[in-house]
């Protein structure tokens, strides 16, 4: 199977492993990330705005190309992943929105929003199963207890995301499960890290990130998994707290036995 | 309502594509946001100051800048409102005059760490700047 990938500017940065390991993991269980050829980052954040126009071109852009190509459109990071569902969901309920994006771009087909976006999670849970996966596992976790954060990117809003249970989502403990960990519920797995509010009012973050990483550490976590980078780091640099924090994708290679060695910091 | 008022209003009901009259002030909104001690004024307070008109004060309020658009007040709210549309549209409104730009290129190296992940940058600016 052939996807499209959009890894996003952090995952060719900071994140690297994050980007690293599920390009690895994706090629042992039998699907193949093609990356968009001058893909263009996609600004972090989803704005609201209904006049906002040339914050989502980028976004489009890459939509347009799984749709030329017939692929599904497959993020890693959550933010991403936020970004470019919801601006898909504008052009197909905002008809206005849809024609000034349309009037930038002068595409030979005007976009409609006919790309599928996928987060790798879902490539995972619908296209190779959590069975399949479990039968590839070499190196389970075997009596980890792992908590997985969410945040709010991937979940929400839930009206257009529709990954999972907003309130009491089960797509990353069935994932550990695969791996052969068992996953911790603890309360704030779908509560905010304070996002990029970290470069404007750092004490804020660090107090959502406080919160989190106490919530997973009462309930009896030794690890926590993210997909999001800037969630990694706020619970990291500011969670106060030893658990380690790792990436869902890093976790998956190690699993598969498939990591890889000099892949980046 | 001053023409003032009601103009701004008119435009942030536009930009956001929020119905502040759907609210039944539950109060839902702002029991869910992460945010709530460190805003001045609080996410059902926004949906209420924009129908009444009384927009300057949340235009000068640092409430602005501590929503963190984790969009927990419109997956919550009972009545489908979405909130943080509407705070959203109020800091556009600001951000968007001139000279009112919250960060700039400039303030970013003195920010950054070793760690910090590049979305971190871009979406604080996107939030911050235009």
């Amino acid at each position: 199977m052939q996807v499209s990938y959009f890894p996003g500017c952090t995952l060719k940065n900071k994140a690297k492993q994050l980007d690293a390991a599920a390009r690895l993991s994706a090629r042992e269980l039998g699907v193949e990330l093609i990356e968009i050829p001058d893909w263009q980052c996609c600004g972090g954040v989803f704005t609201t705005a209904k006049d906002e126009v040339a914050t989502k071109l980028s976004s489009v852009r890459v939509l347009e190309y799984a749709k030329e190509h017939g692929m599904p459109l497959v993020t890693v990071c959550s933010a991403c992943h936020n970004v470019i569902k919801q601006t898909n969901h504008a052009i197909q309920n905002d008809e206005e929105f849809a024609l000034h994006v349309n009037n930038y771009l002068a595409l030979d087909t005007p976009y409609g929003g006919e790309a599928k976006v996928i987060h790798y999670l879902e490539l995972l849970r619908d296209e190779i199963g959590f069975d399949a996966i479990r039968e590839k596992v070499k190196k389970p976790f075997a009596g980890k207890r792992i908590a997985a954060y969410y945040g709010c990117l991937l979940l929400r809003p839930n009206s257009v995301m529709k990954m999972d249970d907003p309130e009491n989502p089960k797509v990353m403990e069935d994932f550990i499960r695969a791996i052969g960990a068992e996953p911790v519920i603890y309360p704030c797995r779908n509560e905010c890290c304070g996002g990029y509010v970290v470069m404007e009012d750092a004490a804020q973050a660090k107090k959502r990130s406080v919160e989190i990483m106490c919530s997973a550490e009462l309930c009896g976590a030794d690890m926590i998994v993210t997909a999001c980078p800037l969630c990694k780091y706020n619970l990291m640099k500011n969670g106060n707290s030893t658990i380690p924090v790792r990436y869902f994708t890093e976790l998956l290679a190690e699993a598969l036995c498939v990591k890889e060695e000099n892949h980046g910091s | 309502m001053e023409v003032k008022n009601e103009r701004l209003k008119e435009q942030l009901i536009r930009i956001s594509g929020v119905n502040p009259r759907k609210c039944m002030k539950c109060g839902k909104c702002s029991a869910s946001c992460p945010s709530y001690d460190e805003m001045e004024y609080h996410p059902h307070q926004f949906v209420s100051m924009v129908e009444s008109g009384n927009i300057d004060p949340l235009m000068n309020s640092e409430s602005l800048y501590k929503c963190l658009t984790c969009f927990a007040c419109v997956d919550r709210c009972p009545r489908n409102v979405e909130p943080a549309k509407l705070v959203e549209a109020v800091r556009l409104m600001v951000i968007r005059q001139q000279g009112r730009n919250r960060l700039t290129p400039d303030d970013i190296p003195a920010l950054i760490d070793d760690e910090l992940p590049q979305q971190a940058i871009v979406s604080a600016l996107r939030k911050y700047t235009r």
